[in-house]
């Protein structure tokens, strides 16, 4: 039964760890903040949760396992809602350099 | 293969201090520093000192990265004239190498091993009711440090509102953002508010047990408080506020009083009453806890601007 989870684990993690790279990578090489924010916050969201779920068959009690689980939710929270107001001031920016740009030829 | 691990995070520690040095603007620079701090408190982990840990990450990157942050957004954006001395840059690095070597060979040349006072805090806990050595070095072995900390704290608010333009530091601190919040920043501060005070006061609860303590959870509370005004859930104190400046005085003067009361009850300065020790200690913890969350809070939001007209 060990076996299966000890399994289980190392592949869930595995996979977490996968994701984790890959966003990381996403937020060094893709060209614009908005997408770079998505990249990163998919890895935080998925990664974590994969391994935390990986991690789920070692924890030595249910408490341990529901703690592990509330760290997942908590950076769900901070995650979403950081990247939204990382978002809104990248569009607010970006207006005002537009706004602040002479406007373009044939534009009333 | 954490023999491994650690040679790694050693790489990876000096390659980030050497990356806030080098880093030519000063935004990334205080971001890299941030991000070096949270790498520096998993070295601390794998020291087995999460107590340091704990309070590295919370205030060594979080508010000083903060503060730090806002001090970048209140610079000119263009560079100063007349430019600083061109001598600056290389003698501040000299003089930190220089101390960095020296603290490296004053640590090569202790003995092995190296002298300890472990043994003795660990024979003398059990006196104390505490289950954390760290909190018991903190707040009994060495009292006088941390009181002397808690001074050092309060007179860097100090030095903070001396740059108010009220002579008297009255009003408010200028509001983090002109706008009003965004939505999901006051959607944050409404649902993380409430779970992060909690972990707040667990940690200064389990501080005496268990790796935790009145920094640690100082500084939780006051990223909530912090957390709250961004997400324009409750206003920035005004700083005449009689209760506000007894809060911020609580935790070093309560200390002191408990202080001078040893005197009377255990017969030295900082000794705490035979038989209540648990008690008072808890009741200083309290008090200083209070007050670090308070005073750090407010380092962030910076000076009072003085009194509001009507």
């Amino acid at each position: 039964m060990s076996l299966i989870a000890d399994a289980f684990t190392l592949v869930f993690v595995a996979a977490g760890i996968a994701f984790f790279a890959a966003g990381t990578l996403g937020l060094v090489r893709l060209p614009q903040t908005l997408s770079r924010i998505h990249a990163l916050t998919k890895a935080d969201n998925v990664g974590l949760a994969l391994i935390v779920l990986g991690l789920l068959p070692q924890a030595a009690n249910v408490l341990e396992g529901a703690k592990m689980v509330a760290v997942w939710l908590l950076a769900q929270l901070a995650s979403g809602a950081v990247a939204q107001v990382m978002a809104e001031a990248v569009m607010a920016e970006t207006k005002a350099t537009k706004d602040a740009a002479p406007p373009e030829e044939g534009h009333p | 293969m954490s023999l491994v691990f650690d040679a790694v995070l050693c790489l990876v520690l000096l390659a980030g201090a050497l990356g806030v040095v080098t880093t030519g603007a000063a935004r990334p620079a205080v971001i890299a520093f941030i991000g070096y701090g949270l790498l520096l408190g998993l070295a601390w982990v794998r020291l087995a000192a999460v107590d340091v840990a704990l309070t590295e990450i919370a205030i060594g990157s979080g508010i000083s990265g903060v503060v730090l942050l806002r001090c970048v957004r209140a610079l000119p954006a263009e560079p100063l004239t007349p430019a600083p001395n061109r001598m600056l840059k290389p003698l501040a690095a000299v003089v930190s190498i220089t101390i960095a070597a020296a603290l490296a060979a004053v640590v090569l040349a202790l003995p092995e091993p190296a002298p300890s006072r472990a043994a003795d805090v660990a024979a003398a806990l059990p006196a104390t009711d505490l289950g954390n050595p760290v909190t018991g070095v903190l707040l009994v072995f060495r009292a006088l440090d941390t009181l002397l900390e808690k001074v050092v704290l309060l007179l860097s608010l100090v030095g903070v509102w001396a740059l108010s333009r009220d002579p008297a530091c009255r009003g408010r601190p200028a509001p983090l953002s002109p706008e009003p919040a965004p939505a999901p920043s006051a959607f944050l501060a409404r649902v993380l508010a409430p779970i992060g005070v909690l972990v707040g006061l667990y940690l200064l609860w389990a501080g005496a047990d268990h790796p935790g303590g009145a920094f640690q959870s100082g500084a939780v509370l006051a990223a909530m408080g912090l957390l709250l005004v961004m997400g324009d859930q409750i206003r920035t104190p005004a700083a005449e506020s009689r209760g506000l400046r007894l809060l911020l005085l609580a935790g070093p003067f309560g200390f002191l009083a408990v202080g001078f009361a040893g005197w009377a009850t255990a017969g030295v300065f900082l000794g705490y009453p035979p038989g209540a020790e648990k008690a008072v200690i808890i009741a200083v913890e309290v008090a200083i806890t209070v007050s670090i969350a308070v005073t750090l809070g407010l380092i962030v939001l910076g000076p009072p601007a003085g009194e509001e007209r009507p």
